[in-house]
């Protein structure tokens, strides 16, 4: 429509031929092409690197296309220390959380639209200020002592079961529903619960898959709550080993720096994994959901952020 | 007429009760919220305490305003302080400055009639934003460590002798946080306005057309004001968070060269608190962050309303 109505315009391929605007536009693509291809070419690089013959890589070699291909760098994962563990910890914090803040945000978003229920908008606003403020690091850590929750697998869920934006979103999503579709079924005698898991949340599934998606992302890829709450190794995220794999390996790049000579000798006897190869094969397989699922979940938070955006 | 009085209070107090259970309903996740976000607010005590962790706070001594007086009056605190202070004021300026790129970013893209192109633009600039800061450090070690790919092509290239040290060096600290906070965000931060550029009428283009005006004065007279509401919400929003800078970026970051620079308030209060251990000196500091931080977003809150008549809040 907009394409037709533009080009039926008298004077309207007239700009199209001017020197500056065909100058515009090639830059235009040309920044965009640029840009684009920082953002992924770092992707790129990683896992062709991870295929490709350690020794090459070592020595900088590989920078476009992969050579010696191999697949020894992730047989070589198994038998890494703590990793199927870790793998275990992040899928059941991404599962776990993701479920049990999707279920309660959707629950508590319809609640807060029951107008009997008793001091409705005192509990809303009781529950949507915490947004605003933070008792900070050490309290928070204090609290979780207290509470017997460090080093325990509920820290990475329990504390982020109430979200109050999402509980925004879905209240205000199901405020904007017909009225009717509730009342029908109180007519017909459904109880607040049953009409919350019959009617509310099949139809808020739109809403609830943007938050679902936001939720499972940011577990996944969060790393705090290890550093702070977990000292037992057992229950380590995969994103904090990642980050303990490349403290590791930068210490040992030091000492080969340092060692000169012999350390760049060492570097390029290495044919077997090196930490610089077992590093960037754990960031391929902590990368690798995301990847996978992210053309899936593109379409949602488009819309995510719109909805945000009519509220915030 | 009894009657009638009957059966209302009946009515009302069935519908209290009706009321009380929906509460009870809620009542866990009330719990879990004053467990999680209230309850912690009493640690703000602990500032008042020199608090040493094995021992319970009943044991450790009272010292009241010890250590927001420390925070004046000790020459070495007040200097690591107000350096602490300057990293965070610079990285949220810069953060602010250029809060405007992904205005600019959507706007251009929208230039581009492509659209596959434009497409896999927006898909590709947007995938940075969805991985961790652990792996951004990691795509980071990847390229700009000593052995990395950069120095390592600059070597084979013969540019350099000895490999430059992007990651561990205390050189142009602010202006690399920056470049990384730009690569994971731009895109992402641009998707508002593309969503806001998607809205807009598209008679005001036509009747431009017909005026006249070419493609850019529809961008400068049309597109960017139509956007400018949006922009001016994303930067109370930034203005309100200025103290809170989050420690995710830094954290990982962070190593013993940089860290003069890098220490934003948020890693600070971690690396006092957590590492060293003072962590009645770290909650002091936090609390006095929060109540900054609420201060700045109440006067967010009134500027906005004065500038709009809406509030961010």
């Amino acid at each position: 429509m907009k394409k037709e109505s533009k080009e039926n315009l008298p004077n309207g391929g007239k700009y199209k031929t001017k020197v500056s605007d065909r100058v515009f536009d090639v830059f235009n693509y040309l920044i965009f092409g640029i840009f684009t291809l920082i953002c992924i070419y770092p992707f790129y690089y990683m896992i062709i690197n991870t295929i490709s013959s350690n020794e090459l890589s070592a020595q900088g070699l590989i920078n476009f296309i992969p050579r010696g291909i191999h697949f020894e760098n992730y047989k070589a994962l198994i038998s890494l220390n703590g990793l199927g563990n870790a793998a275990l910890v992040s899928l059941g914090k991404t599962v776990i959380g993701t479920v049990t803040t999707v279920l309660a945000t959707a629950f508590l978003g319809y609640m807060f639209t029951q107008e009997r229920m008793w001091k409705r908008k005192f509990w809303y606003r009781f529950v949507v200020i915490i947004m605003y403020f933070n008792a900070g690091l050490i309290p928070m850590f204090i609290t979780m002592k207290t509470l017997g929750l460090t080093n325990t697998f509920w820290v990475y869920i329990l504390p982020c079961i109430v979200q109050p934006f999402n509980i925004i979103l879905v209240k205000t999503y199901i405020e904007s529903l017909p009225k009717s579709l509730q009342e029908a079924a109180e007519i017909d005698g459904a109880g607040v619960l049953r009409r919350f898991w019959q009617i509310v949340l099949p139809v808020c599934t739109p809403i609830l898959a943007t938050v679902a998606i936001f939720s499972a992302v940011g577990q996944w890829n969060s790393y705090q709550d290890t550093l702070i709450y977990i000292t037992d190794q057992k229950l380590y995220s995969l994103q904090y080993l990642l980050y303990t794999y490349i403290n590791q390996a930068s210490s040992l790049a030091s000492m080969v720096k340092n060692t000169g000579v012999q350390g760049l000798n060492a570097a390029t006897m290495a044919t077997q994994q090196t930490p610089t190869s077992i590093q960037m094969t754990v960031s391929v397989v902590v990368v690798l959901p995301i990847l996978c699922i992210y053309p899936m979940f593109q379409r949602f938070f488009v819309k995510g952020i719109m909805i945000g955006s009519v509220k915030g | 007429m009894s009657e009638v009085t009957n059966t209302k209070d009946n009515h009302i107090g069935k519908s209290k009760s009706v009321g009380f259970k929906y509460f009870l309903c809620i009542l866990p996740f009330i719990i879990l919220v004053f467990l999680f976000s209230y309850f912690p607010l009493h640690g703000w005590i602990y500032a008042f305490y020199d608090y040493k962790p094995p021992r319970s706070l009943s044991q450790c001594e009272f010292v009241g305003l010890k250590w927001f007086k420390m925070l004046v009056s000790n020459p070495t605190q007040v200097k690591q302080l107000v350096q602490v202070l300057k990293n965070t004021f610079v990285m949220s300026l810069l953060g602010i400055a250029t809060s405007i790129l992904p205005l600019f970013f959507a706007v251009f893209l929208n230039e581009i009639k492509n659209k596959k192109f434009k497409s896999f633009v927006q898909t590709f600039t947007t995938l940075p934003n969805f991985i961790s800061w652990v792996l951004v450090f990691s795509v980071a070690f990847a390229l700009f460590s000593s052995n990395g790919m950069v120095n390592t092509f600059l070597h084979q290239m013969g540019c350099i002798k000895t490999p430059i040290k992007f990651l561990d060096s205390d050189s142009y600290t602010y202006l690399k946080m920056l470049l990384w906070g730009l690569w994971k965000g731009l895109g992402w931060g641009s998707i508002i306005y593309l969503a806001s550029i998607a809205s807009i009428d598209q008679e005001l283009y036509e009747a431009a057309s017909i005026d006249g005006a070419g493609r850019f004065q529809k961008i400068l007279y049309i597109t960017i004001p139509e956007l400018l509401p949006t922009f001016f919400v994303m930067l109370m929003m930034a203005v309100s968070n200025f103290l809170n800078n989050g420690m995710d970026q830094y954290f990982v970051f962070q190593n013993s060269f940089n860290k003069e620079h890098i220490q934003v308030l948020d890693l600070y209060v971690y690396n006092i608190g957590m590492t060293g251990s003072s962590y009645s000196l770290a909650t002091a500091i936090s609390m006095l962050k929060s109540i900054v931080s609420i201060a700045l977003l109440s006067l967010c809150n009134v500027v906005s309303k004065l500038t709009r008549g809406e509030t961010i809040v």
